[in-house]
């Protein structure tokens, strides 16, 4: 019987949000990795991802899991057009520091990062929270991210025009609605399912 | 080929939000496939159709979405759900509505932007309407759907407690979490739609 809520052994929550690999850990058995079929492969779509504990608890309804991989990954990863990558991650980053995921925020404000080369602006967002002042343009992404994550839903005509005005494209703004919302999905599993812990100190 | 998300925001194949779509194919592809996977099974077993629906009704409502909870209603009819949900979801809806993100974080620095809101208690005429099992599903979903920071074990300890396996725990997860995926999707597409550059 794997049906009960696990206990998590002893870590360090952590209390900020951060760029810092995080660890995650699962309230729910996880499958064994020695019972996972081919289905369930198809379902990790990445075999490596048969070594985490979050995907091999999402493998449990593996065609949902599969489908929202395939998902996320043209979102956030397709080249071809549209938004940035770094500004794709802005949005993903914004969303889960509104809705309050530290784990996602801590994954995505590394890419923005990253991709943006813009550190102290991306730990400005994780610091101060969607409402601090980065620019022009990264102040409509984040706003437009903020008011499609509100519920009920704020985002109208405005943010449309605010990310017009800063110069993003009808496909780029479709990729902020994109990445925004597709965020929604992925902070309540990651919130509901487990929580984050901070790796231990060597 | 147009698709569910198309239907509900209103986009016409050869429209330019149709051609954009199709700039992120696979996205668009998969969430097709996501949608078909949750309300289309392979197995019930955790999850039964009519409970995913009824399940998205409530999601529905709770943001306060017209053309959701027309779309999602036609299909808990369509599906035979017991005559006495509707009235049940809606009052559901009517007592859980509210506005969200809320929540609380981890003691410490964050403590500051902790934001206090409702846990929602299903009414007992619902409850005896909807059956334990959903009643508990819909107020795990409530939380999900407002104040998804707010999660701890407890509240699956409710979900296990109301005869939900995990398996069933990570479906409805999925669900609500797919859900406020489209519907905000659908919501943006809408709005940019309706304001031609």
């Amino acid at each position: 019987m794997t049906d009960k809520v696990l206990s998590t052994p002893p870590h360090v929550e952590p209390v900020v949000f951060t760029r810092d690999m995080l660890d995650w850990l699962p309230w729910l058995e996880p499958m064994a990795e020695q019972d996972l079929t081919a289905r369930h492969m198809a379902g990790l779509v990445d075999a490596a991802r048969a070594k985490s504990a979050y995907f091999r608890l999402l493998v449990r309804d593996p065609e949902v899991l599969e489908h929202r991989t395939k998902t996320d990954k043209d979102i956030f990863y397709n080249p071809e057009a549209g938004l940035p990558r770094a500004e794709r991650e802005l949005a993903a980053a914004a969303t889960s520091r509104f809705n309050g995921c530290i784990y996602c925020a801590s994954v995505h404000a590394r890419f923005a990062a990253t991709y943006s080369k813009r550190v102290e602006d991306v730990d400005r967002l994780l610091d101060k929270g969607v409402d601090t002042d980065l620019d022009a343009r990264w102040n409509a992404i984040v706003a437009a991210s903020v008011a499609l994550t509100s519920t009920p839903i704020t985002f109208g005509p405005e943010h449309v025009d605010a990310l017009r005005k800063v110069g993003l494209d009808e496909a780029s703004i479709v990729d902020v609605i994109n990445a925004a919302s597709f965020f929604n999905w992925a902070n309540r599993l990651m919130l509901s399912l487990g929580e984050p812990a901070a790796p231990e100190k060597a | 080929m147009s698709d569910v998300i198309d239907t509900l925001a209103g986009i016409a194949p050869g429209s330019p939000l149709d051609a954009i779509r199709n700039g992120r194919l696979q996205a668009r592809t998969h969430a097709q496939a996501s949608y078909d996977s949750l309300f289309k099974p392979l197995s019930e077993a955790d999850a039964s159709k009519v409970e995913r629906i009824a399940i998205a009704c409530f999601v529905a409502g709770l943001h306060g979405r017209p053309e959701m909870e027309t779309f999602y209603g036609t299909a808990l009819a369509e599906a035979g759900a017991p005559a006495a949900w509707k009235d049940a979801i809606a009052a559901a809806v009517k007592a859980a509505k509210g506005q969200g993100p809320y929540g609380h974080y981890p003691k410490g620095p964050l403590s500051a932007e902790d934001q206090a809101g409702p846990v929602f208690k299903i009414g007992a005429a619902e409850k005896s309407a909807l059956g334990a099992r959903l009643a508990a599903a819909f107020e795990h979903t409530h939380m999900l759907v407002f104040h998804p920071r707010d999660s701890a074990p407890a509240y699956l300890q409710a979900l296990v407690d109301a005869g939900w396996s995990t398996t069933g725990i990570v479906v409805i997860s999925q669900l609500v979490a797919f859900l406020s995926y489209q519907i905000r999707v659908v919501a943006g597409l809408r709005v940019l739609k309706a304001r031609p550059a």
